[in-house]
């Protein structure tokens, strides 16, 4: 990387110290990295991004009040107003009737000291929730991401070096898996692992490993192209020349050279693997109750019409935690991509 | 240009073919079972059934063999119907499916395609405007708007207009299709359509907006840095007339061939939507036939959807051709 240095003019230097003195030499990946600080927007979705992290990761070791399937026991007392209207010698009484029943779990309370966001309609703490449902929706899509990136850039990789029968077959299996319908088919592997009798705590992750093998078409179409084009260029001809393996010349010299995309696109599919897992858990396909995900957590107005109404602090807080991290994912891989691009400059 | 039709056209049945075994394979394995369910609720009615009932009624619904042997024999039988243009009987609703299909997506159709049609008109102009003042503030509110409602989930957003509009504040209904306490006819009732309608489609084009709108941004900052362009506003035209009519209308060309890519999304309804309003829309069918077994229908739909999304990328190939000449198909 030393050669590519690229000058810049210090404006700030006077004009008596020689030149060299006067230049500060700046890496690409520097350059890069100015750019991307230069927008405030990836700043915004960067903050974002981190602030979710400590929240869901160093939350839980800070605000130890509630666990994520601790029951609040402290009890509740219940009130039911009962209505009688007699007619007794053409007046009319209305007889109130007021029954108390006491209940053992401290259920849909209101925000308050003890519960910064109230409880659930179980007793659970819905603040301390959010932070174990952030752990699951977070991890699970880095996990996903990863492993689309690993098949797509392997799959992708090969298929666009060796082109012929080898290239023809990848893209064909590629074709047929890009027309498989997503959702319908993520809702019949599900009730396929409902059969199977996995932890309801791993039954998430295994689903979105299911996941990457049809969803690394994009990121093997994109390494492809490029490894096309980058294939007949003249340093690639130089690698040639100087008897590479095969293995070197995709992944230390044709590799690289598609990072800036692949960078872009996992970014920005970081974003859309949340979407994903929030659909799956809010139709009850995912993470399933006792353990929280923030679509789990919005799952229950799906049947429960009074806490969709009355209740907003049962479910809205989820639902901002998703947009929260869909649109920090969305910001810094737009900031990365205009930071990326070498034509963009402003 | 027939010779590469032609040839593609035979790709997309190797690929339909693929992707109809897959599916066949995986709904094989689910562990829904419709005949349990259906010997269940005889059972629970008081009547008992017998073992060779069971037998003979798993077989009637060519479900008796769940070997590998078996399904694969099942799946033969299954194209073997649908090379005569036969997509088997719902078990839920004991109709042909294709009826079934079509006598749902009807629905899903109209909902989409008012939503496309106000998706275009929203978002191309907000793109132009943003591509337009670039880097203004104007740029930076519009892109922000936009990238929230590609940011927020279906299930979320609609759920939260349902409780504001419909619950909150009552302007329109909350789900379904038609009122069932009053039975409209003529105008009043696709007024009652339309009431229905509003807050689902409201949804969608929220969600879909950003997508399109960038799209557009991305294809006219393009084109506004051609050398063209610059030709045009030397000549000293009014910036009006470059935008609109020089630089505009290069946009389309990209514009017009994603709209090939609409087909799937046209008819295949937006399955998380009509679950939230309970709409009676193709997508909420196949998910309830998903939770009950219903292979036949099942089958049916998802070779449906991955029809049309090889007919939309075809499409969108030879659009390409048809709207911009400088395209060569090979």
């Amino acid at each position: 990387m030393e050669e590519n240095k690229t000058p810049v003019v210090d404006t700030a230097a006077d004009t008596e110290t020689p030149l060299d003195k006067n230049v500060r030499l700046m890496s690409p990946t520097r350059m890069v990295v100015r750019r991307f600080f230069r927008s405030r927007l990836s700043i915004i979705g960067l903050l974002m991004v981190v602030g979710l992290f400590l929240f869901s990761f160093a939350g839980p070791l800070l605000y130890t009040q509630w666990g994520e399937i601790e029951l609040d026991e402290s009890g509740k007392t219940e009130y039911a107003v009962s209505e009688t209207t007699y007619t007794v010698n053409g007046v009319t009484y209305t007889l109130r009737q007021t029954t108390e029943k006491s209940l053992k779990d401290n259920f849909l309370a209101p925000p308050s000291a003890e519960h910064i966001l109230g409880t659930d309609n179980e007793g659970y703490d819905i603040f301390v929730r959010l932070m174990y449902g952030g752990r699951i929706s977070l991890t699970v899509s880095f996990i996903a991401v990863f492993l689309i990136t690993v098949l797509g850039v392997v799959l992708g990789g090969i298929a666009g070096y060796f082109g012929g029968w080898v290239d023809n077959l990848i893209m064909r299996v590629s074709d047929v898996l890009m027309c498989l319908p997503g959702v319908p088919i993520l809702l019949i592997i599900s009730t396929l692992l409902d059969a199977s009798d996995i932890d309801a705590k791993y039954r998430i992750y295994l689903l979105m490993i299911y996941l990457t093998f049809i969803s690394w078409t994009g990121t093997a179409r994109l390494v492809r192209g490029q490894i096309l084009s980058l294939r007949e260029q003249e340093y690639m001809v130089a690698a040639e020349a100087m008897g590479y393996s095969t293995g070197r010349k995709i992944f230390k010299h044709l590799v690289p050279n598609v990072m800036p995309q692949l960078i872009v696109q996992m970014t920005l599919s970081l974003g859309s693997m949340i979407l994903y897992e929030a659909t799956l858990s809010y139709l009850n396909l995912g993470v399933k109750a006792p353990y929280a995900a923030w679509g789990t957590m919005i799952n229950i107005i799906s049947t429960n019409q009074d806490i969709l109404q009355n209740h907003l602090n049962v479910w809205v807080p989820a639902g901002v935690c998703i947009v929260i991290a869909v649109l920090g994912f969305n910001f810094v891989g737009d900031g990365l991509r205009d930071a990326l691009d070498p034509k963009a400059r402003r | 240009m027939l010779k590469y039709i032609v040839k593609r056209l035979g790709l997309a049945l190797v690929i339909l073919l693929g992707v109809s075994m897959i599916i066949y394979f995986l709904i094989r394995l689910m562990p829904v079972d419709f005949i349990q369910d259906k010997i269940n609720a005889i059972n629970q009615g008081g009547a008992t059934v017998t073992e060779e009932t069971v037998q003979a009624m798993y077989a009637m619904y060519g479900l008796g063999d769940n070997s590998f042997g078996g399904i694969l024999k099942g799946y033969f039988t299954w194209l073997g119907a649908l090379a005569r243009f036969d997509l088997g009987t719902s078990f839920v609703y004991g109709l042909p499916v294709a009826e079934v299909i079509v006598e749902h997506m009807g629905i899903s159709f109209a909902i989409a395609l008012i939503a496309t049609i106000f998706e275009f008109l929203i978002a191309i102009p907000l793109g132009i405007t943003a591509a337009t003042h670039q880097y203004s503030l104007r740029d930076y509110f519009v892109t922000v708007l936009v990238m929230i409602g590609i940011s927020l989930p279906s299930f979320f957003f609609g759920n939260m207009l349902k409780d504001l509009l419909a619950l909150k504040l009552g302007w329109f209904p909350a789900s379904g299709l038609v009122n069932a306490t009053v039975s409209y006819t003529g105008v009043e009732l696709l007024l009652d359509y339309v009431r229905h309608m509003v807050i689902p489609i409201l949804t969608i084009v929220i969600l879909s907006i950003g997508a399109r709108m960038r799209m557009t941004r991305t294809n006219m900052l393009e084109v506004l840095s051609s050398d063209y362009i610059r030709t045009a506003r030397a000549k000293g035209l009014k910036e009006s007339v470059v935008i609109n009519k020089h630089a505009f209308r290069n946009t389309l060309i990209p514009l017009v061939t994603s709209m090939a890519g609409l087909l799937p999304t046209l008819f295949s309804g937006a399955i998380i939507t009509e679950q939230v309003f309970d709409l009676p829309g193709i997508g909420n069918i196949a998910l309830d036939a998903m939770n009950r077994g219903d292979i036949p229908f099942i089958m049916g739909y998802n070779m449906f959807l991955a029809l049309l999304s090889v007919l939309g990328v075809l499409l969108s190939d030879l659009m390409y051709a048809v709207v911009d000449p400088r395209v060569k198909l090979e």
